[in-house]
């Protein structure tokens, strides 16, 4: 375990390797239980933002016994403030592949889908071709696993793993009830397991230089490297792959202006944290090791002394109110509330004990919202309205 | 909005292509896209002859329509223009290039000119914040614009339909 956080760059994921044939080949002639003990000693977790374990997820969907099983790649990245999944498709796309098959031979799964986000439907023709390329080899391995993309349509909430099912199913992205989780009832019904692009590109790594080479990186709960998309006022914007673990401090000291008075961590649906707790803040999974660990999808947005939170604040919720379902009340009804609230304190037309209502308005939608969207308004509310309460009122 | 009578042509285009998808329901969204593609937009008479031919409700079909952002059931323009109002880009003036296109184009969000060439229009994130703030016209990325840039954009499309008519 290691005594401090830092911040260590890492190389792994763009590192283009073209042993991808190689790394598909030795993978498969290994015995799925052996890649899923792989797998779960790595300890990777879902690089999506929810952080479950990967391992695990294979492991589960492997023991449903059924002859249809599906792999899904989430390329629905959706969080204001990411953009690495986009950059991992276009740069890395043969790893994502080998990982989808990888995954197939492991839980018995002979199709796989991308779900691609629609704005991202221009990486369209080159992952086409990659994919040809990729079944070629198949073929000549004998390995059957076909691949198809699905093209998004523009809606945040179908990067919902089960708004994602019923949108690929041609429906409403409405997200399902859990349970039963995807390991046994996901698309169309079927087993299914369903994973980030990063964490399908970490697998890579991990069946290339095995479960150590990983775990060796980040710290105790949050092992590994993860791609943070880095944003705001910062004068280097763009993707970085770093060690889980480090602190925000030592984040802003690298990447900040000069002047961060705030940092959103996992966008919209994310924290902010104010300067006095870049120090105790750790970029990690729960189970922390000493003050707050903050997971995130990898969004990082910066913002300096110049930004109104209350901005900031009024435009997370208006992408709430704009991509709420509405199929849960707390969510749809909470999302317009909170927005027209923070107006009218701003405005004057209501006092500022108010935000004290609407904060406890968010502990319900909570409590209470179906899915991962309406509970986390709560995150980015509360956290902004607590820290900079005189920028909502004046 | 009065009706339109959709001309045998297009008919059978959506025939065509909703038969390529082996007029599964289940493969509606797919319809759509591809049908949007051709046509432009999905006005209800568009959606009806899908729901008949995927033997769904028209219900159905335009509960989808009007849940996806990328479903139109009006025209868009010959240059759909898109401003990004994610976090990155609102904070870094996105509103004030928005404004500086709803001045130029004399037109609101969710509008297009009446010639038809531009539309004007919000979305969230384009997933390439470290341009903020972006601007899209049709598929083209164009970062870090500022209102002063909006007049060039502009310009530049402007120019471009017009070569293409006299070539043609």
């Amino acid at each position: 375990m290691r005594a401090s956080y830092q911040l260590k760059r890492v190389d792994f994921i763009f590192k283009n390797e073209n042993d991808w044939e190689e790394v598909l080949s030795k993978s498969i002639s290994r015995s799925p239980q052996e890649l899923i003990n792989e797998l779960i000693s790595s300890e990777l977790k879902g690089r999506g933002g929810a952080g479950f374990p990967t391992g695990l997820k294979w492991k589960l969907t492997a023991e449903v016994a059924d002859s249809t099983k599906y792999v899904i790649c989430n390329a629905d990245e959706g969080e204001p403030g990411t953009f690495k999944d986009r950059e991992i498709l276009s740069m890395v796309p043969f790893k994502v592949l080998t990982a989808m098959a990888v995954c197939g031979y492991v839980i018995g799964a002979k199709e796989g889908y991308i779900y691609l986000r629609g704005e991202y439907f221009f990486l369209l023709p080159e992952l086409n071709k990659a994919i040809s390329e990729f079944e070629y080899y198949c073929n000549e391995i004998n390995l059957d696993f076909k691949i198809r993309i699905f093209i998004g349509s523009g809606a945040y909430i179908c990067g919902e793993e089960t708004a994602l099912f019923e949108s690929m199913e041609g429906k409403r992205g409405e997200p399902r009830n859990k349970p039963p989780f995807p390991s046994d009832v996901g698309y169309m019904g079927k087993p299914t397991v369903i994973n980030n692009v990063e964490t399908l590109a970490h697998t890579y790594t991990i069946f290339k230089y095995g479960a150590k080479r990983f775990y060796d990186l980040g710290v105790q709960y949050s092992r590994g490297s993860k791609l943070f998309s880095v944003s705001g006022d910062t004068p280097k914007p763009g993707i970085y792959e770093l060690e889980l673990g480090m602190s925000l401090a030592d984040f802003v000291e690298e990447f900040g202006d000069g002047d961060t008075k705030a940092v959103q961590v996992g966008g919209a649906s994310g924290f902010l944290v104010p300067r006095k707790r870049f120090q105790e803040t750790a970029i990690g999974y729960e189970g922390k090791l000493v003050g707050i660990s903050l997971p995130t999808g990898g969004s990082m947005m910066l913002f300096n002394s110049s930004r109104s939170m209350f901005n900031v604040l009024d435009n997370y919720l208006e992408f709430f109110r704009e991509e709420s379902c509405g199929q849960c009340t707390p969510c749809r009804v909470g999302c317009q509330q909170l927005l027209k609230g923070i107006k009218a304190v701003k405005r004057g037309e209501k006092k500022a004990q108010y935000l004290d209502k609407l904060l406890r308005l968010t502990e319900t939608m909570k409590l209470t919202a179906k899915c991962g969207l309406g509970q986390s308004v709560a995150n980015s509310f509360s956290s902004i309205v607590e820290n900079f309460r005189e920028e909502m009122i004046y | 909005m009065p009706g339109i009578k959709l001309s045998e042509k297009a008919i059978g285009l959506i025939k065509t292509i909703c038969s390529d998808f082996g007029n599964q329901g289940s493969e509606l969204i797919n319809v759509l896209h591809q049908v949007q593609g051709k046509l432009g937009y999905l006005p209800a008479e568009v959606q009806e002859v899908i729901a008949k031919e995927l033997n769904i409700s028209v219900a159905k079909v335009y509960g989808v329509v009007t849940f996806y952002s990328f479903f139109t059931m009006i025209p868009m323009g010959e240059h759909p223009i898109s401003i990004c109002m994610g976090t990155a880009c609102y904070v870094r003036g996105a509103e004030q290039v928005l404004s500086e296109f709803k001045r130029q184009l004399k037109v609101e969000v969710g509008q297009s000119t009446p010639d038809g060439k531009f539309s004007l229009n919000c979305l969230r994130c384009v997933g390439a914040c470290g341009l903020a703030p972006v601007v899209l016209v049709g598929e083209k990325v164009f970062g870090r614009v500022s209102p002063q840039m909006v007049k060039t954009i502009i310009a530049e499309y402007k120019e471009v339909g017009a070569s293409e008519v006299k070539s043609a």
